[in-house]
């Protein structure tokens, strides 16, 4: 049942990066329409998997790699469809579709995990750190893409070699404002993420900070967007060096995602989300 | 019924035959006045712009037409007729249509796109309505044509790219800073091409603009005439922490504006991009500048390769736009050739038709019960009473078909049965 969801969603996110990229390409306001609503779609069928999960779980569905990378993926797609509505920058889904098709590429491909959770996932407190640090994510996500726009426009102009994407991307202070706002919005919901997680810890754990290394990462995180937010306001840090820096922020944010979760071991790694269960 | 159009443009006659008819602005209503007058012509439209002059008319006795028309060019312009007759085209019936279906999309400009000949047409069409000189032929092909121009327009990049200096140069300031309104712009020295540029910006709502010049009385002028804001040289600097785009076109042997100069403002403009624009030979603004972050410098050259290319670019866009054209062309003879009375006959029959078919399959279940004798009984009953209903209207049309007001009745009656539905009517 969560499967069909699943993949609907997965098939949706598919036929509409092909269909964002053909309106790459050919520029037709139709095709642009009909991926936009494609997508819509997917992110229905995601909502409605998710919600599903949720209800069976009783628990965000992010306790493994597989349902993490697909809330990753939902949670772009819902910031960017917020964003449409207010931006009408078309060309923006271009990039946006092929990263969440990617991440449900990825996610698709691993294993199905069943079985019961742990009576301490069923925490509001963990529902809201992770609704918050994904919108987060996603609103980084968008960031990041924005930049990498704003470089491929900024390289063009600059070097005067105009090529098929100068008249397809926007101006350079509408990628740079995409940039800025989503930094803007995007750092108090990573920062409420992280303290309804410590608020849960403390409630877990009986302690709000125990320099699990993915804490250290995410503060890591935290504390490198600070930095570039706080460049961008005070200095007037702007265009290239803003974009590359949120860029490189958002590495960091992929590797305290996936690599901190995977490799560094602590009780915020997926082994022993999963291990956890098992004890019960 | 042919339709004509002879004229001439800037292929075709040198500017100072065509300037004898573009001069007077009244010339295009004398034309259509004496146009009116004579008797072999029935419809007519007169386009005099300062690249080209066109008549386009509708007449029964093509010969007897242009050699009037002719002469009235050449009475109106005070050309002799060998003159005219052979820097002018005359082109007929498909040939005229697709002509004017190619000037109203810019096809046939001097700047391939240029955007302001489908404004003067459409001043020349409403000219002709004025005087009552157009009818349905010609209300037909000139709605064609700017229907044409719109699906040109829409569907080719043909009027996308800038394909002079100063417009490249206005785009490029819009690439960089999405609106010009809340920007101010800083004009240093006043040559010709500085001030062209000047007056795009403004054209595209710049906020705010600023003159500077060696010489004050220049400055003063230009200012005026820009209603812009006026400061000394020395105060350029100073500028450089406020403005956004700077167009600088001084003779001045060495740079005015330098590295470290622009270097030293950015931290405290907060590196709000900068944009030089410098059509200065020798240049104004040192090539380093360029290497700054947020700083965008482009030379004369720059700005001649980006025209270049855009030329290009249009010539590719403009072989799509022909298909177009010819495609409209098709269409639109294809309208003409129903503008004659037994097609007219033939379609209304046919519709009629069409509607008793599909309304006895309607009606099927209905009248299930009858024999195969009662339903053909019912379908002729039908269909004498479709016959009785468009006997009238056939025979008015036949006893007109020889009267000059046909064309008008047919396109009537064409719309009123919308006998072109299919045909995605006018636009």
């Amino acid at each position: 049942m969560a499967s069909l969801w699943f993949d609907l969603a997965l098939f949706s996110d598919l036929l509409a990066t092909g269909g964002f990229v053909v309106y790459l390409i050919k520029q037709d306001r139709r095709v642009f329409r009909y991926s936009y609503w494609i997508l819509f779609c997917g992110f229905i069928f995601h909502t409605i998997f998710l919600g599903y999960r949720y209800y069976t779980l009783g628990a965000v569905p992010v306790l493994d790699l597989k349902s993490a990378l697909s809330f990753f993926s939902w949670s772009v797609i819902c910031v960017y469809l917020v964003f449409q509505l207010k931006s009408r920058l078309m060309v923006l889904g271009s990039f946006v579709a092929p990263f969440a098709a990617f991440l449900m590429i990825i996610s698709s491909a691993m294993p199905w995990k069943y079985g019961p959770v742990s009576q301490d996932f069923k925490s509001i407190w963990l529902t809201l750190h992770v609704c918050t640090i994904f919108i987060g994510n996603g609103l980084f996500a968008i960031a990041f893409l924005a930049a990498i726009m704003y470089l491929i426009q900024e390289y063009q102009i600059k070097n005067k070699r105009f090529g098929s994407f100068y008249s397809r991307l926007p101006s350079l202070a509408t990628l740079d404002g995409i940039n800025y706002y989503s930094l803007i919005y995007g750092f108090p919901f990573l920062t409420v993420g992280i303290f309804a997680g410590s608020i849960y810890a403390q409630y877990l754990h009986h302690t709000y900070w125990q320099w699990d290394p993915k804490e250290v990462w995410s503060l890591i995180t935290w504390l490198f967007y600070a930095a570039l937010i706080h460049e961008r306001i005070a200095v007037g840090w702007r265009g290239r060096r803003a974009a590359i820096m949120s860029i490189v922020c958002f590495c960091i944010l992929i590797f305290t995602f996936i690599g901190a979760s995977l490799w560094l071991g602590g009780y915020h790694s997926f082994s022993n989300l999963n291990a956890q269960k098992a004890l019960l | 019924m042919k339709i004509i159009n002879i004229g001439m443009n800037h292929k075709t006659a040198s500017v100072d035959l065509r300037e004898c008819l573009a001069t007077d602005p009244d010339n295009a209503k004398k034309a259509l006045t004496s146009m009116r007058e004579i008797k072999c012509i029935k419809e007519g439209l007169f386009l005099s712009t300062c690249n080209r002059v066109e008549s386009l008319f509708t007449t029964d006795t093509a010969g007897e037409a242009k050699a009037s028309m002719i002469a009235l060019m050449s009475r109106l312009g005070n050309i002799p007729e060998k003159g005219l007759l052979a820097a002018s085209y005359t082109l007929e019936d498909i040939d005229a249509v697709t002509h004017i279906f190619r000037i109203a999309s810019s096809l046939d400009s001097m700047v391939v796109g240029e955007p302001q000949i489908l404004g003067q047409i459409k001043e020349a069409y409403t000219q002709a309505i004025r005087q009552n000189t157009s009818g349905v032929i010609l209300n037909r092909l000139m709605h064609r044509a700017f229907h044409v121009a719109k699906r040109v327009r829409t569907e080719t990049g043909i009027c996308e790219a800038a394909v002079s200096i100063s417009y490249a140069a206005v785009e490029l300031a819009k690439k960089i800073f999405h609106v010009l309104h809340d920007k101010e712009a800083l004009l240093i020295g006043a040559g010709e091409m500085a001030e062209l540029a000047a007056r795009h910006l403004i054209a595209h709502g710049i906020g705010s603009m600023l003159v500077a010049n060696r010489t004050f009385d220049r400055a003063a002028r230009v200012a005026r005439q820009f209603d812009a804001g006026l400061v000394s040289f020395e105060e350029i600097g100073a500028q450089l922490l406020t403005v956004d785009i700077v167009i600088t076109s001084t003779a001045s042997p060495g740079f005015v504006i330098t590295y470290d100069q622009v270097k030293g403002s950015l931290r405290k403009r907060h590196n709000r991009p900068i944009f030089f624009i410098d059509i200065a030979v020798p240049r104004d603004v040192q090539p380093e500048v360029n290497k700054l972050d947020n700083v965008y410098v482009y030379d004369i050259d720059d700005l001649k390769g980006i025209v270049e290319l855009n030329v290009a670019q249009r010539r590719q866009e403009a072989i799509k736009a022909e298909r177009i054209v010819q495609e409209e062309g098709a269409k639109f003879e294809r309208w003409l050739k129903t503008l004659s009375v037994v097609p007219t006959i033939v379609s209304l029959r046919e519709k009629a038709e069409s509607i008793i078919q599909c309304q006895l399959k309607r009606s099927n279940s209905a009248l299930g019960q009858l024999t195969q004798a009662q339903r053909d009984a019912v379908l002729t009953l039908t269909r004498s009473v479709a016959e009785k209903v468009l006997n009238d209207p056939i025979l008015f049309l036949k006893e007109r078909a020889d009267r000059p007001a046909i064309d008008r009745y047919l396109d009537l009656t064409r719309r009123l049965f919308s006998l072109d539905r299919e045909d995605d009517g006018r636009a």
